[in-house]
Formats: structure tokens, C-alpha cells, sequence
């Protein structure tokens, strides 16, 4: 670095993120010379959680990991351990849960579009999205019970059936929200400063789309066709007549209008499930202990390709839950597309490719096999090693605590 | 002496113009929750943000400049509130006038943006310089634009006393219509003098946190804040004066009213520009200013030049 130029810390704590995660920012001038992204502020540890739950309590704890495409997580892994079983879910489950999951991306979608007007300082936006967003999660609410984290996925179907007057409603909020979103439509195609904020900014070629496997819409507005509802068909998507929306303007304008004109593709997938909803039962029987075997599940979530993998060893137990979630496939190309941007840039490009830090952050162990320096703990030699560091590090004296707990319960 | 302590103190001076300025962030601020469907605070907030602000803890940086740190504020709200003296409110004078206060109400009006730009600095922090560097930056984009919108005006008068110029266009009202160029100007510079969208870039907060203000909290704060309120206020007077120079010859009470009037439609029309744009970026807002703006304040030069030529002015 020469003389003149600096590095700026935005993050783990700064407005402009909902979650933690740190951009080390060098900068000179305005302009943007390297940024260094560094994940790992939020892991909850759910994967291993999942190890210690039976799957009832699984499909409970998945639909934890993210606040707003819960139902993509909790429906992906139903999704896989359906395969393993071999269970035969019921019609009328699958187009539920295909409601559930369309009417999830219409709240997502304009979540983000209010978080995009934010960031460009276009809080009127915001204030607009947000107050439209308010029907759908009214209607969210009216048929799970839920704002969010709706419990509406069971293994072998779902948990609650809709009735005529819950689809009259639906069908009575999907008309308001889609004029709405017409209008919209207009103003991100005509706002002039919104699109001077948005135009060429974040640009990412089809090249890098490919090399870089990012997913969802921000793949699509680089013209990559990219959609597992069309490419691997899961619940309802089979049947239902919908198009995978691209754009080739391959920057921040691409990916709010990719967003958008999904918007309008799931009303009319919404409008075509409440119309076809066939008749039958909502769920069948899923056995208690699910036979040895594994599975991967794929599934479309808001953000892009979400994908869950789930081995089972014939007990009531899963031996293995691995989630990658779309951010983890889509926050390398952020480097890429701040390149030679300038910094009032670095949020909004960070918001197109609408992340989800908190799903993402995974502990992963790298150890160094040629010095060899690892060493295999078991449990209690590990709660002991913890304990000793906080005492000796922070001066919390938690042995007797530790004695009580090591006394009290067994591990394997 | 007591009589020119009250006019300075309390009014027109300071308590009233505080009063105003508060008011007239209230105005924008339940102006701006409207226009985005939202209900918006009570009439009281202002105050009692300012209120509270004062009665928390002042924090400087340790490695700040304690002095400068300290001092800006002050600086940026004495010539705020002293360039409020010089400008015809609801007669054709001012409280002081003399020849030439219109270069003294400008230069004023320019202080507080250095102290800003100067407490900014020296708070250390990052957020604060980048945002310090944006506010000269952006300093320089709209401040020549707004001199030559009002200097375009006081060419037509042929001076420059705001006072002389009030009583020159109370006369000839129909001069008023020449200058609506520089007006919209005017209007565009001083959006950037107040900072607020879409050139709201020095303070931009997703993405430099607070710009200049990072580092700055309690007393020193709540000033700064002020600042900007009376900065609202006077701007907005210096615009009705110059360019809707109307009803300045009403009387004290009904001048009073128009004044009042004209003050809060140009505050309702900043409200308004910032709820319909989003937030312009530094090169963009540079190329705005110097591609579109100054050319149109020349535009307005030329025909003011023009026209004191034919109408023998």
C-alpha cells in the first residue's frame, strides 16, 4: 500500500449489515483497492445439534437456522429424509408446501427490495416494501399460525390444511400485492437516481457466474438460467406453468429487476396452486426410526440453490445433516464484484446478492498434516480445555460448575 | 444596548430562530413520515432529543484533538446563527444591514460546513475523515452554484445588501419571474448545503456510519444537530428573501405570517425532493453539479446581464 491509502473496517458491527460478518476494506480515495471478506462471527453449531435430536426435533431446529427462508430449510430437509424413508407424500402436501414456499419468496423478495432502497438512501422504498410485505406475512400468519418459522413441514406432508376461505383471502392479497409490485416495477425502471445507483455497479459476467457457481438470482440476472424449481423439480413445481426470469444487464439493476419479475411469477404460481389444489389427505405416516441410507435434497430458497444433505444409520438419530446454504455459494463473487468500485458501492453490493450470514457460518476445522500438529480431545478432555482457558484467560472460575456437569450426565 | 441584546439574544435572534429550527425539523421529519405512509414523532421530538442529547455524557476520542474536538460545534452554531442577522425577514431590512452583508451571510453560511469538516478530522476516527473529506469534496460542488443563483440576483438589484435587494425587487415584483433559473439553482445547492438526499453522501449511513459525526455524542452532538436545524431555517430565509421577495411591505404582522409561509413551503419541497430520490454517489453528485447546475447558474448570469442592459436598470 502506498502513502494515502487505508484500510476500513466495515463490520462485524456497521449500519449497513443486519449480521455480523467483517469487509476489511483497503481503500485509496473512494476507490476500492482489496477487500478481504472473513465469515465466522455466528456459528450456531445446528449441523452437530442435529446429530443429538431425533428428526421430529431436526425438522423443528432446521427451520431454525434462517429467520426468513425457514420453510426452504426445513422443506429441503424433509425433502431428504422423504427419499431415504421412501415415503410416497400426498399430492396435495406437495402443493402446500409449494404455497408456503412462494408465498416465503414474495416476503423475501420484498424484504430485500426495501434493504436495496436503504442502502442507496432511498428509504421511501423501504418504508413501502415493508408496509406490502405486511400482507403477506398476514397471510403466512392466517394459514401456519407463523410470521416466520411457520412449522408447517412434517415428514410424510405438512401439518395444516387450507380451506375455502383462507384461499379466498390469499387470492384477495396476491391482487393487492401484484399492483403494487407493477408499481414497483416502475419506479426501479424509472427512478433516475435509483437507477444511476444501481446501473453498472456490482458487475458480474456469465463467465464468472459459471466459474464462481453462483446461484439464484444473482445468477440469473447474469443470464445463467439457473433454477432448480425448472431443473430439478421438487414439490409442486412439476405441474405448475411458471418461467426462470433472467436478465443479461449482469449488475445490481439486473438482480432488483430478476427480483421483481419473480415477484409476478410466483403470484401467478400462487394463483395456479389455490386453483388446482387437489383433493386427499395432507400427510401419511412417517416411521419413528428411518432406515440406514443417505440422501441430497435441492431446493429453490429466495436467495438461490439450497441444498441439504442427510445420512441416516436405521435409528431415530440422523448420523449426518450437512446444509449449504445459498450465501456460502454466492459470497465469493462479492470480491469479485467490487472490483474497482468505489466504496458508497460496497453496500449495495453486498445487499444484491441478499445474504444470509447467520445460515451460512460453519466451523471447519483445517489441520496441517505435514507438521502434524493436531491432537484428538475426546468430550470431557474438551469441556476441560475449555473451562481451563476461560479461567486462566478471562478469570471465570466455572470447575465446580464442571465437575457437577461432567457427574451429572454421560457422554458418548 | 439592551434593546439590540434582546433583538440578537431572543428576538429575531437566537431563541426564536431555535424555536424555528426546531420546529422546522419537526415539519420535515412528520413531512417526510407522511409522504412514506408512516405516522411520524410528536411535535415535541426535536426538542426532546435535544434535550436528551445534552444530558448525556460527552465523549472525546483519546485521540482526538480535545480543543478542536470541542470547539467546532460552538463555531458551526454561532455563524449559523449569526448569518440569520443579515437577511430581510418580514421588511425590506434586516436587522443590520449594511453594504455587502450578502457576501458576509454567504461566507457565514460556509463556516459551519468547515467545521464540520474540521471537527471530523480531528475525531481520528475513519468514518469520520472519509466522511469529513466527503463534506469539503461536495463543499466545492455546490457552494459556487449557490453564489452565482443569488449573486445572479443581486446583479439584476445592483447590490449587494440583502436589504437593498428586498427593497429593490418589493418595487419592481415583476423581476421576480427573471430569476427562476437561479432559484431552482439555489434550491438544488442548499439540498447540498443541509446534506440531505439525495446529497446526503458526507453522512451517508450504511456506508461511513455517521461521516463526521462518528466520534461525536451528548452536548457537542446535540449542537452539531442544531446547527443543521438552523442551518434549515436560515437557508430557507435566504432563499424567500432573495427570491420570493414578497410581502415584505405588509406590515409586521401579516409579513410575519408570509414569512413564516415561505419559509416552510421551501422546507416542505426539500422534504419532498428527498422522499422521491435515492442517495447520489460522490462522482455522481460532482457530475451533476458541474455538468447541469453551474452551467445553469451561468445561463442565468448571462440573462440577468442581458436584461440590465434593456431595461436600463
Amino acid at each position: 500500500m502506498s502513502e494515502g491509502d487505508f484500510k476500513i473496517p466495515v463490520g462485524p458491527q456497521h449500519p449497513s449489515l443486519k449480521e455480523p460478518l467483517s469487509f476489511s476494506v483497503a481503500l485509496k480515495g473512494e476507490k476500492i483497492l482489496g477487500v478481504d471478506i472473513r465469515l465466522g462471527y455466528n456459528h450456531r453449531g445446528i449441523e452437530k445439534a442435529c446429530e443429538e435430536r431425533t428428526y421430529l426435533q431436526d425438522v423443528y431446529l432446521i427451520e431454525r437456522i434462517c429467520g426468513i427462508c425457514s420453510h426452504a430449510h426445513s422443506t429441503a430437509f424433509v425433502q431428504a429424509v422423504e427419499e431415504i424413508a421412501k415415503l410416497e407424500v400426498p399430492k396435495r402436501a406437495l402443493y402446500l408446501r409449494s404455497l408456503i414456499a412462494e408465498l416465503e419468496r414474495v416476503h423475501s423478495h420484498l424484504l430485500w427490495l426495501g434493504i436495496a432502497g436503504h442502502e442507496v438512501g432511498f428509504d421511501t422504498l423501504l418504508m413501502y416494501t415493508w408496509r406490502d410485505r405486511e400482507i403477506v406475512m398476514d397471510l403466512l400468519a392466517e394459514i401456519t399460525g407463523n410470521r416466520v418459522n411457520y412449522g408447517m413441514n412434517a415428514i410424510g406432508g405438512v401439518r395444516q390444511d387450507i380451506d375455502a376461505p383462507e384461499i379466498k383471502k390469499i387470492l384477495e392479497g396476491v391482487k393487492t400485492l401484484e399492483e403494487r409490485t407493477k408499481y414497483y416495477i416502475d419506479v426501479a425502471t424509472e427512478e433516475a437516481t435509483l437507477i444511476e445507483r444501481l446501473s453498472n455497479v456490482g458487475v458480474l459476467s456469465k463467465d464468472d457466474v459459471l466459474r464462481l457457481n453462483t446461484v439464484g438470482p444473482t445468477a440469473r440476472a447474469s443470464g445463467v438460467a439457473r433454477d432448480v424449481r425448472k431443473d430439478d423439480p421438487y414439490a409442486a413445481y412439476g405441474d405448475l406453468h411458471f418461467d426462470v426470469i433472467t436478465d443479461d444487464h449482469c449488475d445490481v439493476y439486473g438482480r432488483a429487476v430478476v427480483r421483481l419479475k419473480e415477484l409476478m411469477e410466483s403470484y401467478k404460481m400462487i394463483r395456479e396452486i389455490v386453483e388446482n389444489l387437489p383433493e386427499g389427505p395432507i400427510s401419511v405416516r412417517a416411521p419413528r426410526r428411518i432406515p440406514a441410507g443417505e440422501a441430497v435434497s435441492r431446493y429453490e430458497a429466495p436467495r438461490g440453490e439450497d441444498l441439504h444433505y442427510v445420512k441416516s444409520n436405521g435409528s431415530d438419530k440422523p448420523e449426518r445433516v450437512k446444509v449449504r446454504a445459498p450465501t456460502l455459494a454466492n459470497i465469493q463473487s462479492v470480491k469479485k464484484m467490487l472490483e474497482d468500485r468505489y466504496l458508497a458501492d460496497l453496500p449495495i453490493v453486498v445487499a444484491a446478492i441478499d445474504p444470509c450470514f447467520s445460515c451460512t457460518d460453519r466451523l471447519i476445522g483445517v489441520s496441517d498434516l505435514d507438521k502434524n500438529s493436531g491432537k484428538v480431545m475426546s468430550w470431557e478432555e474438551l469441556v476441560s480445555y475449555g473451562v481451563d482457558w476461560y479461567r486462566k484467560n478471562r478469570g471465570v472460575d466455572l470447575s465446580k460448575l464442571n465437575e457437577s456437569f461432567v457427574k451429572g450426565r454421560k457422554y458418548s | 444596548m439592551i434593546s439590540a441584546l434582546f433583538s440578537i439574544l431572543i428576538f429575531p435572534g437566537f431563541l426564536f430562530l431555535s424555536t424555528v429550527a426546531l420546529y422546522a425539523e419537526y415539519f420535515d421529519r412528520i413531512l417526510y413520515a407522511r409522504f412514506q405512509n408512516r405516522k411520524g414523532p410528536p411535535w415535541f421530538q426535536p426538542l426532546a432529543d435535544f434535550i436528551k442529547l445534552l444530558a448525556k455524557e460527552d465523549f472525546v476520542p483519546t485521540e482526538a484533538n480535545p480543543g478542536i474536538f470541542r470547539l467546532m460545534p460552538l463555531v458551526a452554531l454561532a455563524s449559523s446563527v449569526a448569518a440569520f442577522l443579515y437577511i430581510p425577514l418580514w421588511s425590506v431590512n434586516s436587522l443590520y444591514p449594511f453594504s455587502g452583508d450578502l457576501i458576509v451571510v454567504l461566507y457565514l453560511l460556509t463556516i459551519p460546513t468547515i467545521a464540520f469538516f474540521v471537527g471530523g478530522w480531528y475525531s481520528t476516527s475513519l468514518y469520520a475523515r472519509i466522511g469529513s473529506v466527503r463534506t469539503i469534496t461536495q463543499m466545492f460542488a455546490y457552494e459556487i452554484p449557490l453564489f452565482m443563483g443569488i449573486l445572479a440576483a443581486s446583479l439584476l438589484s445592483g447590490s449587494w445588501s440583502l436589504s437593498d435587494m428586498a427593497a429593490f425587487y418589493a418595487k419592481n415584483p415583476s423581476y421576480m419571474a427573471f430569476n427562476v433559473i437561479g432559484f431552482v439553482v439555489s434550491f438544488i445547492a442548499l439540498i447540498g448545503k443541509l446534506e440531505k438526499a439525495p446529497f446526503d453522501i458526507p453522512e451517508a449511513e450504511t456506508e461511513i456510519v455517521a461521516g463526521s459525526f462518528t466520534e461525536y455524542s451528548g452536548k457537542l452532538l446535540a449542537f452539531f444537530r442544531m446547527t443543521f436545524d438552523i442551518e434549515f431555517v436560515v437557508g430557507a430565509s435566504l432563499l424567500a428573501a432573495v427570491f420570493l421577495p414578497f410581502g415584505l411591505t405588509l406590515g409586521p404582522i401579516l409579513g410575519f405570517l408570509v414569512y413564516l409561509i415561505k419559509t416552510f413551503f421551501i422546507i416542505a419541497l426539500i422534504s419532498l425532493t428527498r422522499t422521491v430520490v435515492a442517495r447520489l454517489r460522490l462522482d455522481q453528485m460532482l457530475a451533476f453539479s458541474w455538468q447541469i447546475i453551474v452551467p445553469l447558474a451561468l445561463v442565468q448570469l448571462f440573462i440577468n446581464i442581458i436584461l440590465k442592459g434593456l431595461l436600463k436598470i
